[in-house]
């Protein structure tokens, strides 16, 4: 399956022909080059799954292909780093997952990027980016890994300050790039630490079961907790940046002032459930070397997907309702991950999670792209301006309905099979933490539909221009994935990716599956009263509870709480010293041996006057001063 | 003998003086021809008294008149040029090439 190396070569290839000569080509001619290429390994990725899947299974299991490797870095003969391709079935899933949804951007773009400055350059980085991710699904070796995850990262930080005129798209995509950065510096020492104990770097060795390779990281402990525990608690907190897990999303709201398909493709789609790829690729040594780890994972993940979800609540802006509610469901799918277990039924929560990321990847581009047609009709992010927007944009009304039932978990829609999973595998795990996940759930239901009411129901705002539905280009991509939406809740997932390998039959468990239809369904009616037509329950809670709502309106104050830590605390108590002793101690005693030399030079430079006349004369002193030296001595 | 070499060291002290005090370069150029003169008037007188049956002496100073016309014929050419250039041979105001004044450079 050599070919696979095309479906990275397109992309790459694409980036530098529309990087670099980009600019002298018409805007259409760069789109539709950018689109076709991604149609191609879109294509390809599609045989290498179909390939992939329908080759015979062994021992039961579908086998990990390396199609291609080479070597890249050899320091040592231990100590290497290659770079190849690794297809085993959730690499081939997120292949499919983003050659798909890039494709749909991509589609989309052409319309709603049109006449957009820059055009060309949005193009070329949204090929880096293809390039990138799916270079990180691939890579064999936790090091290649983590070089396309920084790639994703200077992506989506040259994606998200895509209009680099606008002060407030510059901030966030620098806050974008520190935040996650921050969080790959954990990434990194994780990475260390455990190839420094384990002697690889490789995935299949890491993750082959075989407990011997942690057997020198047997007795050696840090803080009372294991080395093994470490690597991967500062793994995971690199996952966690990337993925806007609490305290480190504070990025991904913001990351908002990227174009809309941007925010689609990276901050809905792909990068941001890179970090759950992460923890689900080392997830067989999380459950052998760190148990406790993950059970951590499965706390950070609920309490981020409640605090989303609150904070989506009460949010106006609509393009941050969908990034807290991304927030929250990828808190989902590391809850699902973090209560999994390995064998058999214990792997539930894995395929949950890994079946939510697929069909929380095609209903959430879906919400996003939607939005992102609002957006173009109306101008204005702000829900305040939108309603009534059902009668003139009907193909855009009834997909957002597709993915908001989706997204709330109602059958036959795909995210509610998912959903359902997780919410199985977390009971399970701990009845409390079901009841939890629950609740939440049904936030989602409820903050879901407030959205599409105040959009698409109510009374219609004072338009500046009467809205229209998108162009062709955008309706289209909608479409696709809205239909994708209906039916991937259909697919056998369990029998392509479980947590052992082996296949796994998905068996609805009835009392949670209707117990949560039901409790969404009541969300959902809830949201019905409060916003389908004008009513005043939700101004009188609102004046009940005014406190709660300014502090989740302004998101727990947690992005104050950073910036009072970094500009008061750091800046001032350890910046200030620091800047001082660089400019007054280092520099000062370079500026003052410099000074030094210059006072010194102009002191000795007067015996260099340049006239002849006093040269002779003084060497006239010193012929007669030996003269009377030889004579009399 | 002491009578040639009173007249030379006379000869060449009076030329050191004219080197370092004169201002004009055609002034310091004779000074110099004085210095040269003095030294040929030692080889000849040194040939002539210590070393009677020898020419090496007479042959050194005709080299060293040789090499001193030369010399000033040169120097004179560029004294010409000198002058030219900047109306001036006064040797202290060529200082074209060199910075204006200890003080004020380094400030910059």
């Amino acid at each position: 399956m050599e070919y696979t190396l095309l479906i990275f070569l397109f992309p790459m290839l694409t980036f530098l022909l529309l990087g670099l000569i980009g600019i002298k080509l018409r805007p259409v001619v760069a789109g539709c080059i950018g689109t076709v290429s991604l149609s191609i390994i879109t294509l390809l990725a599609y045989i290498t799954a179909t390939q992939y899947f329908s080759s015979p299974r062994v021992n039961g299991v579908f086998a990990k292909i390396i199609p291609i490797r080479f070597e890249w870095l050899k320091f040592t003969d231990s100590l290497q780093i290659d770079l190849g391709i690794l297809l085993d079935p959730i690499s081939v899933m997120m292949l499919v997952v983003i050659t798909t949804v890039s494709l749909m951007v991509h589609i989309y773009s052409l319309g709603y990027m049109k006449g957009e400055r820059g055009f060309q350059r949005y193009y070329a980085f949204l090929s880096l980016f293809t390039f990138s991710m799916l270079g990180l699904v691939v890579a064999p070796n936790i090091f290649q890994m983590y070089i396309f995850w920084e790639l994703v990262g200077v992506s989506s930080y040259l994606l998200i300050g895509f209009y680099y005129t606008k002060p407030t798209a510059i901030a966030a995509s620098k806050k974008a790039f520190i935040v996650t950065r921050f969080a790959d510096l954990g990434f990194l020492l994780g990475i260390l630490l455990l190839s420094y104990f384990t002697h690889t770097f490789n995935f299949e060795m890491l993750t082959s079961g075989d407990a011997s390779i942690f057997a020198s990281t047997a007795g050696s402990t840090f803080l009372g907790a294991s080395v093994m525990s470490w690597a991967l608690a500062l793994i995971f907190i690199g996952g966690a940046g990337k993925s806007a897990m609490f305290p480190l999303h504070i990025w991904l709201p913001d990351a908002m002032e990227g174009p809309t398909p941007v925010s689609a493709l990276i901050h809905a789609a792909t990068m941001v459930v890179a970090g759950v790829f992460l923890v689900a690729r080392l997830f067989p040594l999380y459950v052998i070397a760190a148990p406790e780890v993950l059970t951590g994972i499965a706390y950070t993940g609920a309490f981020t997907s409640l605090y989303a979800a609150v904070v989506a609540c009460v949010q106006t802006d609509i393009k941050r309702v969908l990034a807290f509610s991304t927030i929250s469901q990828i808190g989902f799918m590391m809850v699902a991950l973090g209560v999994s277990g390995m064998e058999g039924h214990e792997g539930l929560g894995y395929m949950a999670s890994m079946f939510h990321l697929f069909t929380h990847a095609m209903f959430k581009a879906l919400l996003f792209l939607c939005a992102g047609a609002i957006i173009h009709a109306i101008g204005n992010n702000e829900m305040n301006c939108m309603g009534g927007l059902r009668k003139y944009m009907p193909f855009t009304h009834l997909t957002f309905l597709v993915a908001c039932l989706a997204i709330s978990g109602i059958p036959p829609f795909s995210g509610f099979f998912s959903k359902d999973e997780i919410l199985a595998a977390v009971f399970a795990f701990s009845p409390w933490l079901g009841i939890f996940m629950s609740f939440v759930a049904a936030l989602t239901a409820f903050y879901m539909f407030r959205l599409y009411y105040r959009i698409f129901w109510g009374t219609p705002a004072h338009f500046v221009h009467t809205p229209h539905e998108a162009p062709k280009t955008m309706t289209i991509p909608l479409v696709i994935l809205a239909a994708i939406t209906c039916v991937a809740g259909f697919i056998p997932f369990g029998h392509f990716v479980s947590s052992n390998g082996l296949p796994y039959t998905i068996r609805l468990d009835m009392t949670i599956a209707i117990s949560s239809v039901i409790v969404a369904l009541i969300a959902i009616g809830i949201a019905t009263l409060f916003y389908k037509s004008k009513c005043d329950i939700p101004e009188r809670l609102i004046n009940m509870y005014p406190r709660f709502h300014q502090s989740a309106f302004h998101r727990f104050y947690i992005d104050e709480l950073y910036l009072f830590i970094t500009k008061r605390i750091l800046f001032n108590y350890v910046s200030r010293p620091i800047a001082w002793f660089d400019r007054n101690i280092i520099d000062g005693t370079m500026n003052g041996i410099a000074h030094l030399t210059q006072r010194l030079s102009y002191v000795i430079r007067g015996f260099q006057s340049g006239q002849i006349q006093q040269y002779a004369f003084i060497f006239l002193l010193g012929t007669l001063l030996i003269v009377l030296l030889v004579m009399f001595i | 003998m002491e009578h040639y070499l009173v007249i030379s060291t006379i000869m060449f002290f009076a030329g050191i003086y004219g080197f370092i005090t004169r201002r004009n370069m055609l002034a310091v150029l004779i000074s110099i021809e004085l210095i040269l003169n003095s030294v040929d008037i030692n080889f000849v007188a040194f040939n002539r008294f210590l070393f009677p049956g020898q020419l090496e002496g007479f042959f050194f100073t005709l080299f060293a008149i040789g090499i001193s016309a030369c010399e000033t014929a040169i120097a004179i050419a560029i004294i010409i040029n000198i002058y030219r250039n900047i109306r001036n041979i006064q040797v202290k105001n060529l200082n074209e090439l060199k910075e204006d004044s200890v003080n004020n450079a380094g400030k910059e």
